[in-house]
């Protein structure tokens, strides 16, 4: 028994003290720096990986998980341990920093006034020591600090002290830091980022995860009443935007227009403008029609599957077919890209008692002059696409636990960096030379040099208070040796 | 320079107290010869307080404090230092003139591209470096910080300073809150780099252990320039388009490049005679004066040689047309292509310059310095400063990040590193106020953090793909 707790003892003291923190912080910073050299598999686009590494070289990285660094399941391990050693660092340490903070010391004892490094002592005449230190406790006020009387064996000892609470900060640090480890973990736990991609009119309550891997569907489905891009004069985009609509239960309970940087937010699910682009099809097509008989163009707005009335009576046309960017791969028709750069259109142009023939247009491609066996001409004016937008979403239930550990954590950092706990004691002494003096002397949790230039200005201070009980002609010349021969210098 | 190489060869430790007059009518005597001559092309534009213009008034001044600042470390005189301060006070005026200017012109504050986070860090440094100095009373870490301003603002003098609208991603509040933390973390950052240089050189650190450091990081910087060596031996540089002044993209970050030929070799020369005085401080470890003795003149060398490549590297790449592989046919190149190149070889210039002034006047530099725990406690507070605000920095970035994306937290390398930056100068704060790390540990681990700062800053968007190139 005695044996194990000591083993858990060396293993306490090991995992909490600062070498193992050091170490491990330099663990970490090393695996991911070695994350940012080596390609992440999150982070490349498709083929890069093979492109760049050998098969061997892929082989042996993605052994060790250095594809996928940051979310591979000894990076996890790593930041768990670290978070391990940050509680147990804290509570190896902790309960001297509260004895600081709930059990003031404010008596001085008889080796403390010996050893104190920041000390001086004070002659007072004409005074009795209950006068002495009322002066004294003037002093600090007007120093503002706030003397406190503690009385031990007929003794009062005078403490003040500033910035306590700065003892405390440390673990106000340490506990953001956990509190954002906390709030990562319920995100990684419950939440999820997806992806969707509606056309106006479209309505989903399905998306897919990042990644591909999983498909996460909604309690509620989410319209596409519009998208659309701004642009700079230079032409350059300047704002997406997409209408959204969330209907729940049939019912469109909310609408927004949504653009980069201003979600739309509906029971915790967040959604993101994230792309924005042309789905290939089209969603009216403009033409030129004359009629070959002769006669003025008129223009033509087809919209696809909606048969359009010409000129003529009982003549319509229906858009057949459109290729946005058309090109021929072995005897097919496809398209090289979603933009209308080199249409194709093919026509269904019914006439009366004709059979209803085909009409194909390349405007694109002047060389190229398919027969046209109907009763009019057709020249491309030009097309609007159907363009998509791509919604990203978000569940981060952790965000507002994180958001919140990164003020705390700000604050502790405030309060570790810029307030010192200063601690100043007085108490009636005996001098060397059995002369009745008042002992003062100061401590601070770090930048003792800051506090050396208060706590001389605090003995001046008091060494006025004490003086002005002298007649006048005697004070400088009697006080001034006094302080010079005073122990402050001493460390 | 003869003087200088005279110097490096026998190190005078005697603190002399050389004519501070002959830099106090030089330095003005410089500036303003360089401002008459820069005249007829300041008179040319429309507008005289034009952001071009102020920020030349700027760099002239810093040029003239930074003169200041290192003339004032080895020669010791309290006018030499009002002067170093009157002059950044001045520059800081102009520099602020031209900030406002361009906040003005493109209606937001100057964050969105290297040009104007430049010009923005530069702003941050001086002004972080001047607070300090009247705070805590150090007039001596000018003589770091006004030459890092001055290479940050001679860098802008080379990028494409045109004002572009903001991509959508970039129009937010946030990420203005972002970077001004980022800005003034960084030049906190560099004035704690500042000091604890300052602090090695005060605590005996020998010049060779410098000597040895510096030719160390004069080496990687071309080793990394090398990085474009061509097989023919030239080197790679993008090609620029001069009419959209911009790069010219094959592909998605597939730049269109072109090689000047021969600057290959000239380079592969530099970094090999740059090496050799490490060498050389490595075999003799302070017991050999010939070894010493030869690893400084070959330094002087080597910073010569490092002079001849920039220049040739500036005449050739300042408007010239070459060659590409990747298309077969000529394009045309400008400095502006290549900012980064020109960036890591001013600063192996200018620390080997430094260098230099420590080889010549070690003995003066090491009088003027406060006690050693003195500006041991000065790097700390510093720090004390930087780390909230890299804290806050990243914080800010995370809150963006999650209202642009939906995600706080995508371990991209820009991320990746501030976290790392964050870490060590975690470490250096936990060796020092838990473990009772002083001294040479921390100045180390404070040169460490700046480094790793200055990677996160540049080398990231040089060398590392992300979310981030943009900035």
């Amino acid at each position: 028994m005695a044996a194990k707790t000591s083993i858990l003892d060396t293993v306490f003291k090991q995992l909490s003290s600062v070498r193992t923190g050091i170490i491990l912080l330099i663990v970490l910073v090393v695996t991911a720096v070695a994350g940012t050299l080596i390609v992440q598999k999150p982070l490349a686009r498709p083929g890069e990986l093979e492109r760049i590494y050998a098969p061997e070289t892929l082989r042996v990285l993605n052994f060790f998980g250095l594809l996928d660094v940051f979310h591979s399941w000894w990076f996890t391990s790593l930041l768990a341990l670290l978070a391990l050693v940050i509680v147990l660092a804290s509570i190896e340490r902790f309960p001297i920093a509260w004895r600081y903070f709930a059990h003031p010391y404010r008596f001085p004892d008889e080796h403390f006034v010996r050893n104190l490094p920041l000390q001086a002592s004070v002659r007072y005449r004409l005074l009795t020591t209950e006068e002495a230190l009322a002066r004294a406790s003037e002093a600090f006020r007007r120093k503002g600090l706030k003397p406190l009387l503690t009385t031990k064996q007929k003794s009062t000892a005078i403490f003040a002290e500033k910035y306590r609470f700065s003892r405390l900060a440390a673990y106000i640090i340490h506990l953001s830091l956990l509190t954002i480890f906390a709030g990562a973990i319920v995100d990684a736990l419950w939440g999820y980022r997806a992806f969707m991609a509606l056309t106006p009119g479209e309505t989903a309550a399905q998306a897919e995860t990042m990644g591909g891997t999983a498909k996460i569907s909604l309690p509620f489905a989410i319209r596409c009443d519009g998208t659309g891009q701004e642009n700079y004069p230079d032409g350059t985009p300047r704002r997406w935007w997409s209408r959204l609509a969330v209907i729940e239960q049939g019912k469109e309970v909310l609408t927004k227009e949504i653009a980069v940087n201003d979600p739309l937010t509906y029971r915790g699910v967040r959604f993101f403008q994230a792309s924005y682009g042309s789905t290939g099809e089209a969603k009216q097509l403009t033409l030129g029609v004359t009629p070959k008989k002769g006669g003025s163009e008129k223009s033509l707005v087809l919209v696809p599957g909606v048969a359009a009335p010409l000129d003529e009576p009982g003549s319509r046309a229906t858009l057949a077919a459109f290729v946005p960017d058309f090109a021929i791969q072995g005897n097919q028709i496809v398209t090289a890209s979603e933009r209308p750069t080199n249409p194709f259109i093919e026509l269904l142009v019914e006439e009366p008692k004709r059979s209803p023939v085909r009409v194909r247009l390349f405007p694109a491609q002047p060389a190229i002059l398919p027969s046209n066996p109907s009763s009019f001409d057709f020249r491309y004016e030009g097309v609007e696409m159907v363009n998509y937008t791509g919604l990203q979403l978000a569940r981060e239930p952790g965000q507002w636990v994180i958001w919140a550990g990164c003020i705390l954590l700000t604050l502790g950092l405030a309060m570790a960096f810029y307030f010192i706990h200063m601690r100043f004691w007085a108490l009636p002494v005996l001098d060397d030379r059995g002369r009745a003096a008042l002992w003062l002397g100061g401590s601070a949790s770090k930048n003792r040099e800051d506090i050396e230039v208060r706590f001389r200005e605090l003995v001046n201070e008091v060494r006025l208070a004490l003086e002005s009980a002298l007649p006048a002609q005697g004070a400088r010349t009697d006080a001034e040796p006094e302080l010079a021969s005073s122990r402050s210098t001493h460390r | 320079m003869s003087r200088t190489g005279t110097g490096a060869s026998t190190i005078s430790v005697e603190p002399g107290r050389a004519r501070p007059y002959s830099l106090l009518v030089g330095v003005p005597l410089v500036v303003l010869v360089l401002l008459v001559m820069s005249l007829p092309r300041m008179m040319q534009s429309q507008v005289l307080w034009s952001e071009p213009n102020l920020l030349f008034l700027a760099l002239l001044s810093y040029l003239g404090a930074s003169a200041f600042y290192v003339g004032f470390v080895p020669l010791r005189g309290e006018i030499l230092h009002r002067m170093a301060l009157g002059a950044t006070v001045i520059g800081l005026l102009f520099h602020t003139g031209a900030v406002v200017h361009r906040t003005y012109d493109a209606g937001r504050p100057p964050f969105s591209n290297m040009y104007e986070m430049l010009l923005s860090f530069a702003w941050g440094v001086v002004l972080v470096s001047i607070i300090f100095e009247k705070k805590y009373k150090m007039t001596f870490a000018g003589s770091v910080t006004l030459p890092i301003a001055t290479l940050a603002l001679i860098l802008t003098q080379l990028l494409p300073s045109e004002i572009r609208p903001l991509m959508p991603a970039l129009q937010s509040t946030w990420l203005h809150i972002h970077v001004t933390f980022a800005m003034f973390a960084y030049a906190a950052c560099a004035v704690s780099f500042a000091l604890a240089l300052l602090y090695l050189v005060k605590d005996g650190v020998s010049t060779n252990t410098f000597l040895g450091g510096v030719s160390a990081l004069v080496a990687s910087i071309f080793a990394g320039v090398l990085t474009r060596f061509d097989e023919q031996g030239g080197i790679l540089v993008p090609a620029w388009d001069a009419l959209e002044k911009r790069e010219i993209y094959l592909a998605a970050k597939t730049p269109l490049m072109v090689s000047i030929p021969g600057l290959g070799y000239l380079f592969a020369i530099v970094l090999a005679v740059s090496l050799v005085p490490l060498f050389l401080v490595l075999l003799a470890r302070g017991k050999s004066a010939v070894l010493d003795a030869w690893a400084h003149r070959i330094f002087v060398m080597s910073t010569l040689l490092q002079i001849v490549a920039v220049a040739a590297f500036i005449s050739r790449a300042k408007n010239g047309s070459y060659f590409s592989a990747q298309v077969g046919g000529f394009f045309s190149t400008r400095l502006s292509a290549s900012p980064f190149l020109v960036a890591g070889m001013a600063s192996a210039l200018f620390a080997s310059a430094l260098l230099l002034l420590l080889l010549w006047r070690r003995g003066t530099i090491e009088g003027i310095l406060p006690e050693p725990h003195k500006i041991d406690l000065l790097t700390y507070k510093t720090i004390a400063v930087a780390f909230p605000l890299l804290t806050i920095m990243i914080a800010t970035g995370a809150y963006w990040a999650n209202r642009t994306w939906g995600s706080y937290w995508s371990w991209d390398p820009k991320e990746t590193w501030a976290l790392v930056s964050w870490l060590v100068y975690a470490g250096y704060l936990h060796s020092r106020l838990v473990h009772g790390w002083r001294g040479r540990r921390s100045a180390y681990f404070a040169i460490i953090g700046f480094a790793v700062v200055i990677f996160t800053f540049f080398g990231v968007s040089y060398l590392l793909p992300g979310l981030h190139a943009y900035a």
